[in-house]
């Protein structure tokens, strides 16, 4: 019976890719091992081998097709003995075995079947129109990836201080392609590609910061600057209070945060609440496009050391952005994206995914969330959070990190100080589950915070 | 890769020669105040530190001086420096003003950082001087990068890194060296090997003590040198900035040299015996060497009487306004976090 060849998954956040190119022609003789296609994803152009023998027998999928989703039929392999008649009885195969072109440290895996996915997919943003845009203003689409991409490149325009470093962020064109076409703009001077060396190139770009100049320091996951956290904090963050004001550090720390999908414990963690507590660093953990977009330009022209935690699983959505000669958003101001009058939902990077979904949910049953992005952790907008707390009497924080000692527990903290006398009811949290991440896709799912668990909190503070 | 380098020009681990160039009677006289200064200071914060007018960690570089005194002898202005804790001879050799340093220590608001830094956190962009930190080993990567600052904005500027033999076995100084000659940075890393890192002898604590062959894994040359003798420190330093100024990238000098007081003010130093520290005073103290060949050069005991006066005077001016000056107002608490 013929063998179906199916659009493999080549990294954990792949839902979709390109059929970029057939190796081999309908007819040809295919062994195990070949390589029949190549598949640009949205971070790399992989190889796709084959793992059957026989005869390519039909090509469902032609060259050049864009976004085709994993798990669809692409080809079909006639073993020995079949011919063109025996297409269409062709039953599902396994996904085939790709392989990345080159090799890297990138936790891009090899092609394995999407037995998830990704935690949750963005809901549809209706935002408040963002005061920082001008109305008539055009939008254009495009990805959180691309959106970072600009406001780098945008700047480095800007500013010949300005400089990317990271592993593969140069000639790889970034591990997650968020530095694509930098190196060919901008030369290898200004985009440097590092050894894998955390600790040691983050103390060099915080030098290299200290003498006037204005790094962006990737690192590939946030995960990896736990090897450098030092430099960040004793470095970056205290040397301008411990020089009395003389010698700053304009450096932004940048790169993918939290939980990916199905990376397990040590890929998975959220910061936010880590660098959140360091005076001296301003946080940013934007959502939107937009966000990404003009908060990444304003923390490259910011004097202080800027954390700027991104999500992997962001990366390839897309959102409008401003079409502005120089779009930037002020650090420190929270947006309400959706307006309620009758409890306040308190989330930022990934966690509004959830938060916008379940005021979604909530307005099904006649409950109006008021849902806040902060964009910035530090310095934190309570006077937004405390204005919305005081209409709303209800507030429920949603985050991907660990409750103790977290964002949420910061917020109703903050709350509790300026707004107690208004609330109704406890502040509730949402948040990750108290325990490392788990691969198993189920325990995964259970580990992250959900729209259910967000219904249902919100619920409880509105007695409903 | 400079591959010619390695084999014809220089090799990690050699030993400097047994005998350095003389310095002119000017040089000498120089060197002379200049590590005087950074002694009588050092002796004075010891004393204020006893007081109880320093606080904290005080680390003296008493018996030390002529590694930073030869070493600025070689930079030129524009060239920067930075160390790590056992700084205050650092500052002193980079011209900062000795009232701003004592300041710091006794926390006055006319510190070099307003009293919020201390005794190991002061810097002076005046002065190209970076620190001044409290982290062992972190200076090393900063440096490395002041050096990255200068080859990106295509000076020719020299940045020296200044560590200890105890820092020396830290993994960033290792992740610093590969990128240091991978990208050919002008950074001098020198090794001030006091024998002991805190209480811990470099025999106990160092699989390897020849800290000039700390670089041979990156191709980065080094020269184990006499960090008693002012004029081989010099000379040594003259080679190793040519070096990064010709665009080599960086070159490692271990500087043998000995602290006389404890790893800090609070340290009884049992790990060491009193006659190990006498005999090295005795037989090789920097400033007595370079006293000796003054006065054998016929240089009068009045002309070094005179040179002591003023290093005095600068001492007692800088202990007096230290204790004399106010502690910063205390509203200091909360600025300089963000500018």
């Amino acid at each position: 019976m013929p063998i179906q060849v199916l659009m493999p998954a080549l990294s954990p956040t792949m839902e979709k890719g390109n059929l970029a190119k057939w190796l081999k022609k309908e007819g040809e003789t295919i062994k195990s091992g070949d390589v029949i296609a190549e598949i640009e994803t949205d971070k790399a152009t992989m190889e796709v081998e084959a793992t059957d023998e026989g005869t390519l027998g039909r090509i469902l999928i032609p060259e050049g097709t864009a976004d085709v989703a994993v798990n669809t039929p692409i080809a079909t392999i006639l073993s020995d003995g079949e011919s063109a008649a025996d297409l269409g009885k062709a039953p599902a195969a396994a996904p085939n075995v790709a392989k990345e072109v080159e090799e890297s440290r990138s936790p891009v895996g090899e092609g394995k079947p999407m037995i998830s996915a990704p935690p949750s997919a963005p809901a549809a943003v209706v935002a408040e129109p963002d005061p920082e845009v001008p109305a008539g203003t055009e939008m254009i689409t495009q990805t959180i990836r691309e959106a970072l991409r600009d406001a780098m490149a945008e700047e480095m325009r800007r500013d010949g201080d300005v400089f990317v470093m990271g592993e593969e962020v140069a000639e790889y064109q970034g591990a997650y392609k968020v530095t694509q076409g930098l190196l060919q703009e901008f030369g290898a001077r200004r985009v440097i590609d590092t050894p894998i060396t955390e600790h040691g190139f983050a103390g060099v770009g915080v030098g290299a910061a200290m003498s006037g100049l204005k790094p962006i320091v990737e690192f590939m996951t946030f995960n990896f600057a736990m090897q450098a956290i030092d430099q960040i904090i004793n470095s970056a963050a205290k040397t301008l209070y411990m020089s009395g004001g003389q010698m700053g550090c304009s450096i932004v720390f940048r790169g993918p945060n939290g939980a990916a999908a199905r990376v397990a414990a040590q890929h998975s963690q959220d910061y936010s609440a880590w660098y959140s507590q360091i005076p001296g660093l301003k946080v940013i953990a934007p959502f939107s496009a937009a966000d990404y977009k003009g908060l990444l330009k304003a923390a490259i022209r910011d004097p202080n050391p800027v954390i700027f935690l991104e999500n992997e699983v962001l990366y390839g959505h897309t959102g409008e952005v401003p079409k502005l000669d120089d779009y930037v958003i002020p650090i420190g101001k929270a947006r309400i994206v959706r307006s309620g009058k009758d409890v306040t939902l308190i989330s930022w990077s990934n966690g509004m995914t959830y938060a916008l979904k379940a005021a979604d949910e909530l307005a099904k049953e006649g409950i109006e969330a008021e849902v806040i992005d902060l964009r910035t952790l530090r310095p934190m907008d309570t006077e937004t959070i405390i204005a919305s707390v005081k209409k709303t009497g209800r507030a429920v924080t949603v985050e991907e990190g660990w409750q103790q000692s977290g964002v949420g527990a910061e917020i109703a903290a903050r709350i509790m100080e300026h707004a107690f006398d208004y609330l109704d009811a406890p502040v509730a949290r949402v948040s990750g589950k108290d325990v490392p991440m788990p691969y198993a896709a189920n325990l995964e799912k259970l580990a992250l915070p959900n729209v259910a668990e967000v219904v249902a909190a919100a619920k409880a503070v509105a007695y409903r | 890769m400079a591959a010619p380098k390695k084999s014809v020009e220089k090799e990690s681990g050699q030993k400097a020669n047994a005998s350095p160039p003389e310095f002119t009677k000017a040089q000498e006289l120089a060197a002379l105040r200049d590590m005087l200064l950074i002694r009588r200071f050092e002796e004075k914060a010891g004393q204020l530190y006893g007081m109880g007018a320093i606080g904290g960690f005080c680390h003296l570089y008493i018996g030390q001086e002529a590694v930073v005194v030869g070493m600025q002898m070689a930079l030129k202005q524009g060239d920067q420096v930075i160390t790590g804790y056992r700084d205050h001879g650092h500052m002193l050799a980079c011209g900062m003003d000795a009232n701003g340093v004592m300041a710091e220590l006794t926390g006055r608001r006319g510190g070099y950082s307003k009293g919020k830094g201390g005794s190991m956190h002061m810097f002076s962009m005046e002065k190209n001087f970076y620190g001044g930190h409290g982290i062992v080993g972190a200076q090393v990567s900063l440096g490395t990068g002041l050096a990255f600052a200068n080859r990106y904005r295509g000076n020719d500027f020299v940045s020296v890194a200044y560590f200890g033999d105890g820092a020396s076995n830290q993994g960033q100084v290792y992740e610093s060296f590969n990128m240091a000659e991978l990208w050919k940075l002008p950074v001098i890393y020198v090794i001030e090997n006091n024998r002991y890192a805190m209480g811990t002898s470099v025999t106990r604590s160092s699989a390897l003590t020849d800290f000039s062959k700390r670089g041979a894994s990156f191709n980065i040359p080094g020269q184990q040198i006499d960090g008693m003798d002012v004029r081989a420190v010099k000379a040594a330093g003259d080679e190793a900035v040519a070096w990064c100024r010709a665009g080599k990238g960086p070159f490692i000098l271990e500087m043998q040299t000995y602290r006389y007081r404890g790893h800090s003010m609070s340290d009884p130093a049992k790990y060491r015996t009193r006659e190990e520290v006498e005999k090295i005073r005795t037989d090789q103290d920097p400033i007595e060497q370079v006293r000796n060949r003054l006065l054998a050069a016929k240089v009068s005991e009045q002309e070094l009487k005179a040179i002591d006066a003023e290093v005095r005077e600068i001492v007692n001016a800088s202990a007096d306004f230290a204790q004399r000056d106010p502690e910063p107002d205390a509203s200091e608490l909360w600025t300089d976090v963000y500018r």
